[in-house]
């Protein structure tokens, strides 16, 4: 048996859960007030982190302990912050541009060279396979290899897709199409296996049904 | 009582069935092989096997770097498979240094890290650390390349890097033997294309289902050394450690229930065909008049 604490936040996380499946059956006040509990813990267990795990360590507490240009020139993204606030108020929201320029010029900068090194180049060079005799092996580099020109080509809108061009887009479809069944089987599994981690814990946590 | 001309066929009356009805009878197939506890067998597959021989191949000392990006609304799927590989990496005596990249799940993982170590009787502070988190995926990611500490100057209860052992030489990826990550969403992608191909640090990754198409890529580029992929993958993890926990005890229902998805799929593409040929006849009928 657990603690008084756990039993009360065992009955209270099985009453939640119950509570927000209750919305299969219609829309009721159950459901409402859990949803509503979630977003507002949600919310104030965000603030409190970004409070203490961002703004204290890595702003306040390096200002007050740091020496020399480290000490000032931790003011400079604090500043930046700060300005960020000034979309509150419409006549100073303007200012708000310049740490979203900064931080849409670093995304784009550091995303650029992270896609093209670490995306765009691997997978080139994974697609570019060997089909050496009759084996599976090269059955597979084969598959991978049409799967993707075929699949680019059905994309490529600069001339009408008539001949070769119509048949191998057609080939394109089929591979996005196996594509789109392989994403919505792993979602199904996903979205059951959700509900068989809630009901396990109904079962055992809970009531106890099951060991 | 209704009219002989209102009267609705077997198909038809199973495309117009209450949804509600399939919702009940999903939670009824679920719940029964939960409860009557079927066994199935769950033959491992090659992503999840090079998964367990990416941790399998670190030695006592090195250091398994765990990072927690999801949160409670994946943790059926993520936290059977977490258990194992802690269980795995403190069976073998491997250090776990855990981070995380999204807030609201780092407890998860704190708790699934406290437990395996309570287990076999490992130390916080010389065996296993939880630094916490920082926001900003990719600043922090790359940051720590130079200095982890420049990130994370503190533990998630504010003690100093230095000041623990297991922290003491921990400076960058260099001393980072292998990462396994978490994830339910994008943040596989930053690991990738910011640490993996950077600083070409050996990583493996544990997914939702939903997430797994998008990390196959990495994989068969050789980027991932091993994927996880849902409570199946968890399953498959927990046959290899041979210490079957939830993800075990799910499969039946999983299988179960998917059997039922199946049959829901063929009965309603059979009621579309069969009720199509009356839909058009209705619809020239009403084209005439």
């Amino acid at each position: 048996m657990g603690s008084l604490g756990t039993i009360i936040g065992t009955w209270l996380a099985g009453f939640l859960t119950l509570a927000i499946l209750s919305f299969l059956y219609k829309d009721n006040p159950f459901y409402k007030l859990a949803e509503h509990i979630y977003v507002g813990v949600s919310a104030g267990y965000w603030l409190i982190y970004v409070a203490f795990f961002d703004v204290k360590p890595m702003l306040w507490d390096t200002f007050v302990t740091e020496t020399g240009a480290e000490k000032w020139i931790i003011l400079i993204p604090g500043a930046l912050g700060i300005i960020m606030l000034s979309r509150w108020f419409p006549k100073s929201a303007w200012l708000s541009r310049w740490p979203i320029a900064f931080t849409v010029g670093v995304g784009a900068g550091l995303g650029i060279t992270a896609n093209i090194q670490g995306y765009v180049m691997p997978q080139v060079a994974a697609t570019i396979l060997p089909v050496t005799g009759m084996n599976l092996v090269s059955l597979n580099n084969l598959v991978l290899m049409v799967g993707v020109v075929t699949t680019m080509l059905y994309f490529y809108f600069s001339k009408p897709q008539r001949g070769v061009l119509s048949w191998t887009a057609k080939i394109g479809i089929v591979f996005i199409m196996v594509s789109f069944g392989a994403s919505f089987g792993y979602t199904l599994m996903a979205r059951i296996s959700l509900l068989i981690g809630r009901l396990y814990f109904i079962l055992a946590d809970l009531l106890h049904v099951i060991g | 009582m209704a009219k002989s001309g209102d009267t609705k066929s077997f198909w038809e009356r199973m495309e117009s069935i209450d949804r509600r009805v399939i919702f009940l009878i999903l939670l009824v197939v679920v719940a029964i092989p939960l409860v009557i506890s079927v066994g199935v067998e769950i033959p491992p597959t090659a992503p999840v096997i090079e998964a367990h021989e990416a941790v399998e191949s670190l030695e006592a000392g090195d250091v398994l770097m765990v990072s927690i990006d999801f949160d409670a609304t994946s943790a059926p799927e993520l936290i059977p498979m977490l258990e194992s590989v802690l269980r795995q990496a403190f069976e073998k005596d491997v250090k776990v240094v855990m981070l995380g990249h999204i807030a609201i799940g780092l407890p998860l993982g704190h708790v699934a890290l406290e437990e395996a170590a309570a287990e076999l009787g490992k130390i916080y502070g010389v065996d296993y650390v939880d630094l916490g988190y920082r926001p900003g995926y990719v600043a922090v990611m790359i940051a720590m390349g130079r200095e982890i500490s420049d990130v994370f100057a503190t533990d998630y209860q504010g003690t100093r890097l230095a000041d623990m052992e297991i922290t003491r030489d921990l400076h960058s990826y260099e001393d980072v033997d292998l990462l396994f990550g978490f994830e339910h969403g994008a943040v596989i992608d930053y690991w990738v294309r910011y640490v993996q191909a950077r600083f070409g640090q050996r990583m493996t990754f544990g997914t939702t289902a939903v997430m797994a198409p998008d990390a196959y890529p990495y994989l068969q580029a050789g980027q991932i050394e091993g994927l996880v992929g849902g409570l199946k993958g968890a399953a498959e993890y927990e046959t290899l450690i041979g210490v079957p926990g939830m993800a075990t005890r799910g499969m039946p229902a999983q299988e179960w229930a998917h059997l039922l998805v199946i049959g829901f799929i063929a009965l309603g593409n059979m009621g579309f065909f069969f009720t199509r040929r009356k839909r058009r006849r209705s619809a020239a009928e009403a084209g005439q008049a």
